[in-house]
């Protein structure tokens, strides 16, 4: 016990020291996830599937994201409106690149299995297919290593909380995540759009009787969910660099975050979100970094041994 | 616009030239981030053969083939059905001839001879070496993992971990890690099979009884995650796995009984028959449980769990079951493998391997014991013949591009598999017709 209460009260004193600055750290890496999980989140609604290729709508929306910021940055580092201009097309293109990726996906892979009423197994083998296909696709065309994308802000302190620095990719990342959830939180609760999303997660067979067109909500909820995971992709990239396989972890914590959050409950994947990345990157005063992942596998793990409905329970089709 | 993609026709055009622009992609140049656009511009503009009559651009020969599909399926939307019902009247006769018992015998005695004489008829070495290393041993991988898959209807994305698990305590039974083997004693490679399954089990057990209860999609996500998490221990855990590099001083097994003494090891061909006599006896183990008690409350879990349970079948007992088998025969194929090659490193679990024995189980027909080694035969050797021999243009990742592109036409086209277990084709048959419970998807506002 002794030593053991030694490592504790060690490492504690670490965690108080570098609380704030891993904190916003984690928080930012939270927001990432939070809205990769809002696309699971949303097509588990409709579909009651994990729609395993979500990884591969992130990746392509770090591609897009690359690939306007190589065109539109030059050698110098651009600051000021023409970087806020930047980012927001940035986030834009990988919103649109995102969502073609995801009607796309829903429309070879999801359709015609639909169409014929296939069995459950059938939808995550097909996605599974989909998600491997597309992730080895990229690494033939754009090659397999990864690549660092052309910074389109000056990365330097925007302010200081508790005495921690907050940098600009951070307040970015914050900024985006905000306006898009709150975007995103209103159009679920009020337009017409959210409101056939919601009424086919309650009962997609009432809800046809009602005159909603499932399959046009189908597609615009993998768009609405698509958007938000290519965006993200573009996020991540920008501070992490872009690779055929960057999906591949992100949106395993996503899912765990949607899991966590409780699953088909929008809310709840956003704050799933928040508290897998603050949780995850606290943890790396007590673990070492390279088994930050196994840490929120662990969480995967405990949430769905002991809580699998999540912290606010799964909740499908309500409007919050 | 609108009222032109309405047309049938035109949707199916469309569908054939979009199939072919992919494949044409998929079989083209690689481009890289400096130029991006190298692979799509090559893919289309690149001067082909035609047939070999004449040269022109890719694009134009895989326009062509697309209309000659689309002519295809049109042809058969209006004559297919009297083509299948002929076919179907006409098979009927020669499949009634097999499906007596000696026939059946018959053919299993012919594949075993020729199965026994192949190293005979094959003595190319990469073929030699294939036939153990890529063949054998995934034939037997796919046999474990159409436990999970076919029989009990669950997805495992983590297959490699527990084949992981396997390597590893072969490489800890027999001394060549950095950690003490057990006891101090180094173990023969033979004692490593007991122990490699039942850890492998244990692992099985502890992933699939919190998983198993839940949704079964959560246990696809909770092994892939699993597959990753095996591989960042392996990696990080220096002292106890070897770190990164891992190990190469496993030795070959060897037999000491009384007089006999065998080493394996000199040439493929003794680990071949070592491997063939493993496959017999699995594939022997996995048709009796097929059709025992287990087998049948697998089947009744997968159509229609509520009934099974009503029944008193315990469905988590029988899911976690078939996880551990799938798993323990994991764990075993890593003891094979790991003898035989001598070496093992982290990089090489990853979840390409998982996936691929994914595809070996989903093209042969999951719950076909016939299917699955078919299937694991046949993609195995086309993936070895494109390694060993590769068409103009062709890399080797360009493999893990066909194998997720076969998945899903899979499972659009056939989803029961190359050769379907009869069983299983009339459950996805009634899963169709909107009949059992399998049905947990949306199916949408389609008839």
């Amino acid at each position: 016990m002794g030593a053991f209460g030694h490592y504790l009260t060690g490492h504690f004193a670490t965690l108080r020291l570098e609380f704030w600055a891993l904190f916003v750290g984690g928080l930012a890496n939270g927001v990432l996830y939070g809205m990769v999980a809002v696309g699971y989140t949303l097509v588990y609604g409709v579909l009651r599937l994990i729609n395993f290729a979500h990884s591969e709508i992130f990746m392509s929306g770090g591609f897009a994201g690359y690939f306007v910021m190589k065109s539109m940055v030059g050698n110098a580092v651009p600051s000021g409106i023409a970087s806020v201009g930047l980012i927001v097309l940035g986030i834009i293109v990988g919103g649109v690149v995102g969502a073609v990726m995801a009607t796309l996906v829903e429309r070879v892979a999801y359709r015609p299995l639909r169409r014929r009423r296939a069995p459950a197994l059938a939808y995550l083998i097909s996605a599974i297919g989909a998600s491997y296909f597309l992730y080895n696709m990229a690494g033939k065309e754009f090659g397999r290593v990864p690549i660092s994308m052309p910074q389109p802000y000056i990365n330097h302190p925007i302010f200081h909380i508790f005495g921690a620095p907050v940098q600009m990719y951070y307040v970015i990342i914050l900024l985006a995540g905000a306006v898009m959830f709150l975007t995103l939180d209103r159009i679920v609760a009020k337009t017409k759009l959210g409101r056939s999303i919601r009424a086919v997660a309650q009962d997609a067979e009432t809800a046809s009787l009602m005159g909603v067109n499932i399959d046009r909500t189908i597609v615009l909820t993998f768009i609405v969910g698509g958007a938000l995971g290519g965006a993200a992709g573009f996020l991540f990239g920008m501070g992490t660099g872009v690779s055929n396989t960057m999906g591949f972890v992100p949106a395993l914590k996503a899912f765990t975050a949607a899991v966590l959050g409780g699953i088909g409950n929008l809310r709840g994947a956003m704050i799933g979100g928040f508290l897998l990345g603050v949780v995850e990157s606290l943890s790396v005063v007590f673990v070492q970094a390279a088994y930050m992942d196994v840490v929120a596998f662990g969480i995967l793990v405990a949430v769905l041994l002991f809580r699998p409905t999540g912290i606010l329970g799964e909740r499908l089709g309500r409007s919050a | 616009m609108k009222r032109v993609f309405a047309n049938a026709h035109v949707k199916r055009l469309f569908s054939a030239i979009a199939a072919m622009a992919v494949l044409e992609l998929m079989t083209g140049p690689p481009g890289s981030a400096l130029s991006p656009t190298a692979g799509f511009t090559g893919s289309f503009g690149e001067a082909s053969s035609f047939f070999g009559l004449f040269r022109t651009q890719r694009w134009v020969v895989f326009l062509f083939i697309a209309l000659v599909m689309f002519a295809i399926w049109t042809t058969w939307l209006t004559w297919g059905e009297q083509v299948r019902t002929a076919t179907s009247k006409a098979m009927s006769v020669p499949r009634a001839a097999t499906h007596t018992r000696p026939v059946r015998w018959g053919m299993v005695l012919v594949l075993l001879v020729v199965a026994l004489l192949l190293p005979r008829l094959i003595t190319d070495p990469f073929w030699q070496a294939a036939m153990v290393e890529q063949i054998a041993v995934y034939v037997l991988l796919a046999l474990g993992l159409n436990v999970v898959v076919g029989f009990a209807g669950l997805l495992d994305l983590g297959f490699v971990a527990f084949y992981a698990i396997g390597a590893y305590t072969t490489a800890w039974v027999t001394g060549a890690l950095p950690t003490a083997a057990p006891f101090g004693i180094h173990f023969n490679n033979f004692y490593a099979i007991p122990i490699a399954i039942a850890l492998a089990m244990g692992a099985g057990i502890i992933l699939g009884a919190p998983t198993l209860r839940l949704r079964g999609d959560y246990l696809a996500i909770v092994t892939l995650g699993f597959g990753e998490i095996i591989t960042i221990f392996a990696n990080n855990l220096y002292g106890i796995t070897g770190g990164s590099q891992g190990t190469n001083t496993i030795p070959h097994f060897s037999l000491h009984v009384g007089p006999i003494k065998y080493l394996w090891g000199l040439t493929p061909v003794p680990y071949y028959y070592l491997t063939i006599v493993f496959v017999i006896l699995f594939l022997i183990g996995f048709k009796l449980l097929e059709h025992s008690r287990v087998g049948r409350a697998w089947t009744a879990i997968r159509e229609d769990e509520v009934a099974a349970e009503s029944v008193g079948i315990n469905p988590l007992k029988y899911k976690v079951m078939a996880f551990a088998i799938g798993a323990s025969t994991a764990g075993f194929a890593g003891v094979v493998t790991a003898s035989q090659s001598n070496t093992i490193f982290p990089s090489s679990f990853t979840l390409q391997f998982s996936i691929n024995i994914l595809v070996l189980v989903i093209f042969g027909g999951m719950g076909s014991i016939t299917g699955v080694v078919l299937g694991a035969i046949v993609i195995q050797t086309g993936s070895m013949f494109l390694l060993h021999s590769p068409p103009a243009g062709y890399q080797p990742q360009d493999l893990y591009i066909y194998l997720g592109a076969l998945l899903v036409v899979m499972m659009i086209f056939r989803p029961a598999g190359l050769v379907p277990s009869r069983r299983r084709h009339r459950e996805i048959g009634l899963a169709e017709k909107g009949e059992g419970h399998m049905n947990e998807v949306l199916t949408g506002d389609t008839p």
